[in-house]
């Protein structure tokens, strides 16, 4: 029920989104889903990618601080509503959100919301128990 | 292990008159056969019998390294070049170098006292020592050297640079004593670690680190990393290099200045007064013994203080405690004085930061600003914002504990900041003053 996603150290400077990306390319791994998390002196570039060990090593080969980590992929109809169930549902069981990012699917009518969460267990738990759809690490890597 | 029983150990009465008796021999020497000594002390009214005790050194005139510049290259020489059998040269990043030399004479001693420096940090004859100082102009190279033969260790003359071939050759020839400033082995430890090579395969049992001033979070730092015990050595070029003073492996706390040769004093670098034995100023050393190139009263810039009690090593030789920085590398940042080893003792006390540093700072307007970058390691990477940013906060608080101010923090990515290969470059000052 859990995604993998790698998270890379960004130096605020010119050029170091273009070095990461131009080394997955070159290694022919595809990126899944991302984002970027700034503040005024550095950022957090996380990614889900095709080949998540792959990415890991060759992103520590050019030398970027890399850090492994879970997160949790919830999949809801792309129509308005759909991320704020979900959101009430967390909050209603006061599970709080560290960070999250959204994609559309371009293959169907869904969206994928991507969650981080302090104790994902209990919130795959409460996710579930709501019939909110958890996508597997499986599904979101061959979206 | 003592080198030489008879000097290390000597009481501290009969020490104190084989120093008069040097010192006045010193005093003459430099009076009669110098020019620029025998102005100094005519203005100042003095005549080389007005010496009659040790108390006396106190009313010689300093030399400065101002002086040896205004003489350069030799004018300070007390004896014709027929006699020198050596030069040396400071690295000299502001001008000219200071330029030292050595007779025959002065080469021994200065064998013998860095023989004696080694033997305080646990050498041996039957080590191999990877000699990883620089040799050439620098004293530190061919200093260790000599010392280390007359040891009768086996000696590696490697120099600095070409980290990985060092390396393999430390753990082909089973080196047993890494001799290198202590930024330089901090490199070599992460060389290692980049090239997957464990501690473990090489037989390093002691580091003797000197030529820059380093914190004791540093000294834990490359000692966990190398695996040895990591000793400090202290020397500069114009008194003779290294083999100065020495930290023993029995106490490694303050290093034993060997006093038959350096007579050491401690003075207010503001006024210039001598203080009470124990509290903390300008290291000033008068050489007793040293033939071509005599100093009296040189002031070395570097801070530090005496300790007169008694060493569990047994060596009566007054130790000075490790230096905590220069007065030319203290930062007067908004009027507090703040010295690198101190922030460097701050980032290395955090868990996960790596030794590597930079500190830079500017003036805005009329206001100045210190930036203190550092590496951001795995183990202190984190996905969340939140806690890089936890980690900047702790460290900029503790900064401000230090120095009053508040500092910016820079996280930066790994191997960013240029690494040593001799003597690290800490500070960059952007401000014009």
């Amino acid at each position: 029920m859990k995604v993998d996603q790698i998270a890379v150290f960004l130096e605020n400077k010119s050029g170091r989104l273009a070095a990461i990306t131009k080394a997955l390319s070159d290694n022919n791994i595809n990126i899944r889903a991302l984002s970027v998390a700034d503040t005024a002196d550095f950022g957090i570039l996380r990614l889900i990618v095709d080949d998540t060990d792959k990415a890991t090593r060759v992103l520590k080969e050019e030398g970027f601080t890399v850090a492994k980590g879970v997160v949790i992929a919830v999949e809801v109809a792309d129509k308005p509503g759909g991320l704020a169930r979900v959101l009430s549902v967390l909050h209603e069981a006061e599970i709080n959100v560290e960070y999250m990012y959204a994609f559309v699917e371009k293959s169907s009518e869904n969206a994928v919301l991507i969650f981080r969460f302090d104790d994902p267990d209990i919130a795959i738990t409460i996710l579930q128990n709501a019939g909110i759809k958890i996508l597997t690490g499986e599904e979101v890597r061959a979206i | 292990m003592i080198w030489n029983e008879e000097f290390e150990t000597l009481p501290r009465e009969q020490l104190e008159n084989l120093q008069l008796k040097r010192l006045k021999d010193l005093v003459e020497r430099s009076y009669y056969r110098v020019k620029p000594y025998r102005e100094k002390m005519d203005e100042a009214g003095l005549k080389p019998e007005h010496i009659k005790s040790l108390a006396d050194l106190q009313n010689l005139p300093f030399t400065t390294k101002d002086f040896l510049r205004d003489n350069y290259p030799f004018g300070l020489f007390t004896l014709p070049l027929d006699q020198v059998v050596r030069v040396h040269a400071s690295s000299g990043t502001t001008g000219k170098p200071t330029v030292v030399g050595y007779t025959k004479r002065d080469i021994e001693t200065w064998a013998e006292v860095m023989a004696r420096a080694l033997a305080c940090g646990g050498v041996h004859r039957g080590d191999v020592v990877h000699n990883a100082y620089g040799y050439g102009l620098f004293t530190g190279g061919l200093g260790a050297h000599y010392g280390a033969e007359k040891l009768g260790a086996t000696v590696v003359p490697i120099s600095g640079g070409q980290t990985k071939r060092q390396i393999m050759i430390m753990q082909d020839f089973g080196s047993t004593v890494l001799l290198a400033t202590p930024s330089y082995a901090l490199n070599i430890a992460d060389t290692m670690v980049d090239m997957g090579v464990d501690g473990s395969s090489l037989s390093l049992r002691v580091g003797i680190f000197g030529a820059e001033p380093w914190s004791e979070n540093m000294r834990e730092e490359v000692e966990k990393k190398l695996g040895l015990k990591a000793i400090d050595i202290y020397g500069l070029s114009e008194i003779i290099g290294p083999g100065v003073s020495m930290e023993c492996i029995e106490a490694q706390h303050g290093l034993h200045i060997f006093e038959d040769h350096f007579m050491p004093e401690i003075i207010d670098p503001d006024t210039g007064e001598v203080l009470p034995m124990g509290e903390e100023g300008e290291l000033v050393f008068t050489t007793l013994t040293k033939q071509a190139f005599p100093l009296i009263r040189y002031r070395t810039k570097d801070i530090t203080r005496l300790i007169a009690e008694p060493c569990v090593c047994g060596r009566t030789f007054v130790r000075m405690e490790k230096i905590t920085g220069r007065t030319d590398d203290m930062l007067i940042i908004r009027g507090v004085n703040v010295f690198p080893t101190q922030v460097e003792h701050v980032l290395m006390g955090v868990e996960g930061v790596e030794p590597h540093y930079q500190i830079i700072v500017n003036r805005e307007g009329s206001m100045d600003t210190m930036e203190v970058q550092v590496e951001v390691s795995e183990q202190l990477f984190s996905d969340e914002v939140k806690n890089l940013e936890n980690l900047s906060k702790r460290i900029q608080a503790e900064i401000k504990d230090l120095i009053g101010s508040t500092c910016k923090i820079t996280l930066v990515e790994p191997k960013t900041i240029q690494r040593s290969e001799g003597k690290a470059k800490r500070v960059i000052d952007n401000r014009n003053v």
